[in-house]
């Protein structure tokens, strides 16, 4: 078992563990702050897939901008103590079960499969690096690129007009 | 790595963020639910862009097969961004007329 075989599952037992802490934390900041943990793994995958330039995106984008923007209406709302009222108990099962039935289908349905034998390149490949991915974007993708921008001001835009007080 | 690890932790990551949007009543955990399973499927992207290159790099050593799904990663985390903003103004306007992100008071449409 190699350096990044250990990398990989110990980013996988972190990712999953701390996903499992998200939805079964009762105090809303905790289970932020766990879903930053599981974001930062996330990130490790991609550096171990040698995809840098997501890697970096994903700790700024989520880990940074929208978890700190989580954290700020929790907090405005006052929310951080345990009083969410609780889904009576067999609704609860009742999700748990579902969600399970919807892995077990998903994982009996491609253990099978014909892509089982392929790899995925680890540690090397330079198509994750910026220089590849910037010119990549501003040639081919330069219509979306800037369509996003349109998306942007419009969400925000949106956002302010929701959140304005009559 | 085999690829079908990366499909089973993408998997159980986006089961994970299915069980919480059904088991929770906060509308901001929930949100966050819908966050993790859009990055179970941003994970698994990034795998498949991977595999995708490996299979065609034996044949051209120069080539960039596999960029598409990293700049598709890319536009998701942009258009989530966007959704989050969104998604939040409408919780915290939830909450000035009704003072609870509890989504179960939110059944007019039942009546």
């Amino acid at each position: 078992m190699n350096i990044t075989q250990i990398l990989f599952w110990f980013l996988s037992v972190v990712a999953i563990f701390s996903a499992l802490m998200v939805i079964t934390s009762k105090n809303p900041v905790y289970s932020v702050l766990w879903l930053i943990v599981t974001f930062f793994a996330i990130s490790g995958h991609y550096i171990l897939l040698n995809a840098q330039f997501l890697a970096i995106v994903n700790i700024i984008i989520y880990a940074g901008a929208i978890m700190v923007l989580f954290l700020f209406v929790i907090m405005l709302m006052n929310l951080n103590k345990e009083t969410e009222p609780q889904k009576n108990r067999w609704l609860k099962m009742a999700g748990a079960v579902a969600g399970g039935c919807l892995l077990l289908v998903l994982v009996a349905a491609l253990k099978d499969t014909d892509i089982k034998q392929q790899q995925a390149l680890v540690n090397e490949g330079s198509i994750g690096l910026i220089k590849n991915l910037g010119k990549e974007l501003f040639t081919t993708y330069v219509v979306p690129f800037e369509i996003c921008s349109i998306l942007f001001l419009s969400a925000m835009v949106g956002a302010v007009v929701i959140g304005k007080k009559e | 790595m085999p690829i079908n690890y990366y499909i089973f932790l993408a998997l159980a990551l986006f089961c994970i963020g299915i069980v919480g949007v059904l088991t929770r009543r906060n509308a901001i955990i929930i949100f966050m639910c819908i966050e993790l399973m859009l990055n179970a499927v941003n994970l698994l992207l990034v795998a498949f862009s991977k595999m995708h290159y490996l299979k065609n790099v034996a044949a051209d050593s120069a080539t960039t097969a596999g960029t598409d799904a990293q700049l598709f990663v890319f536009f998701i985390m942009v258009v989530a961004a966007a959704e989050v903003s969104v998604g939040l103004a409408i919780i915290v306007m939830m909450y000035r007329n009704i003072h609870s992100v509890d989504v179960n008071f939110l059944n007019r449409l039942k009546h």
